[in-house]
């Protein structure tokens, strides 16, 4: 690490500040601020949701192990099959090889539309066979429902942002635009929605899980 | 900058998230007791996270002063969050008839 950052600046210590204190780009260094930012929205929303938990003794877990956690279970799976290949596009293009990142970035927006497919499938049993709205559920607690959609919605919500962002990548890496650059902050972008990810899936369905 | 990392440590980080998801999922099969079953699936969930940052977004091998500058003041807060979740455990007992 040492020797990479002597190498990306003349200063001697890494706190010298100079030209790049951070030795990025500002394109990646502004969008890990957004991302800290983000993460404090969701940590918010998180928390609230734990709150309403703890205050609601009789808080419903109505999510049965088969199907609805083995379903659930398949979209972290394409939602984490999709860090992997975007994380593939990102070193095709760092070694310079724009048509296999093109390829990459198509078959992480695949994997992301299949997640986006399976949670809105989900979301409309729950609606139209459970009959679980953000106002009201059968099993007594509204508040159920408002974190429920609220939590998966914004971040459904940030999956389909992703998927049209990669879109507009991918269209510009494949005519040639763009560096390598602008491919991995789009991946630390759709990384982040990937992690999460990993705190609502356990969060909110392992911890409502009912055999 | 992509030396450190090649497609065989991708792989492996993925199929270390795989493996953690599985343990999370069979926690939920085993119906653990639930203050258990939160402390082990947030351990797990910080472990992913972890291997989500430091490997897939690269920040094991960015300078130490990105990590000093983003990181500690997010898990400040997020920590100061939790300062009202007394109030929640003392709510049940508030209601009237509880």
């Amino acid at each position: 690490m040492s020797t990479q950052a002597a190498a990306a600046t003349t200063n001697t210590s890494h706190w010298d500040g100079g030209h790049s204190p951070y030795a990025t780009n500002s394109k990646k260094f502004g969008m890990w601020l957004f991302i800290i930012s983000d993460a404090l929205t969701f940590s918010a929303l998180l928390f609230a949701y734990t709150y309403s938990r703890v205050s609601n003794p009789d808080w419903p877990t109505p999510f049965h192990f088969n199907p609805s956690i083995i379903f659930s279970s398949i979209m972290t799976f394409a939602l984490l099959t999709s860090s992997l290949t975007m994380v593939m596009a990102v070193h095709s293009m760092n070694h310079g090889n724009r048509a296999a990142a093109g390829r990459w970035i198509l078959a992480t927006m695949a994997a992301g539309a299949t997640f986006v497919g399976l949670h809105l499938t989900e979301w409309l049993n729950l609606i139209n066979n459970e009959h679980v709205t953000p106002a009201s559920n059968p099993w007594g607690v509204p508040l159920f429902g408002a974190t429920f959609f609220g939590i998966t919605g914004l971040h459904m919500t940030h999956v389909v942002i992703g998927i049209i962002y990669l879109g507009i990548i991918c269209q510009a890496v494949m005519r040639g635009k763009f560096k390598a650059e602008d491919v991995e902050v789009a991946g630390l972008y759709w990384h982040f929605v990937d992690l999460v990810w990993m705190f609502v899936f356990p969060l909110v369905y392992l911890m409502s899980a009912k055999i | 900058m992509s030396q450190p990392i090649t497609v065989q440590t991708f792989s492996k980080v993925w199929i270390s998230l795989l493996i953690l998801t599985a343990a999370e999922v069979f926690l939920a099969y085993e119906q653990v007791p639930t203050l258990i079953m939160l402390t082990a699936l947030i351990g797990l969930s910080v472990v992913k996270a972890a291997l989500i940052i430091a490997y897939f977004m690269h920040l094991k091998f960015e300078r130490l002063s990105l990590f000093l500058t983003l990181f500690p003041m997010l898990i400040f807060c997020i920590l100061l969050m939790l300062i009202f979740l007394g109030d929640a455990t003392r709510i049940p007992h508030m209601r009237p008839g509880a």
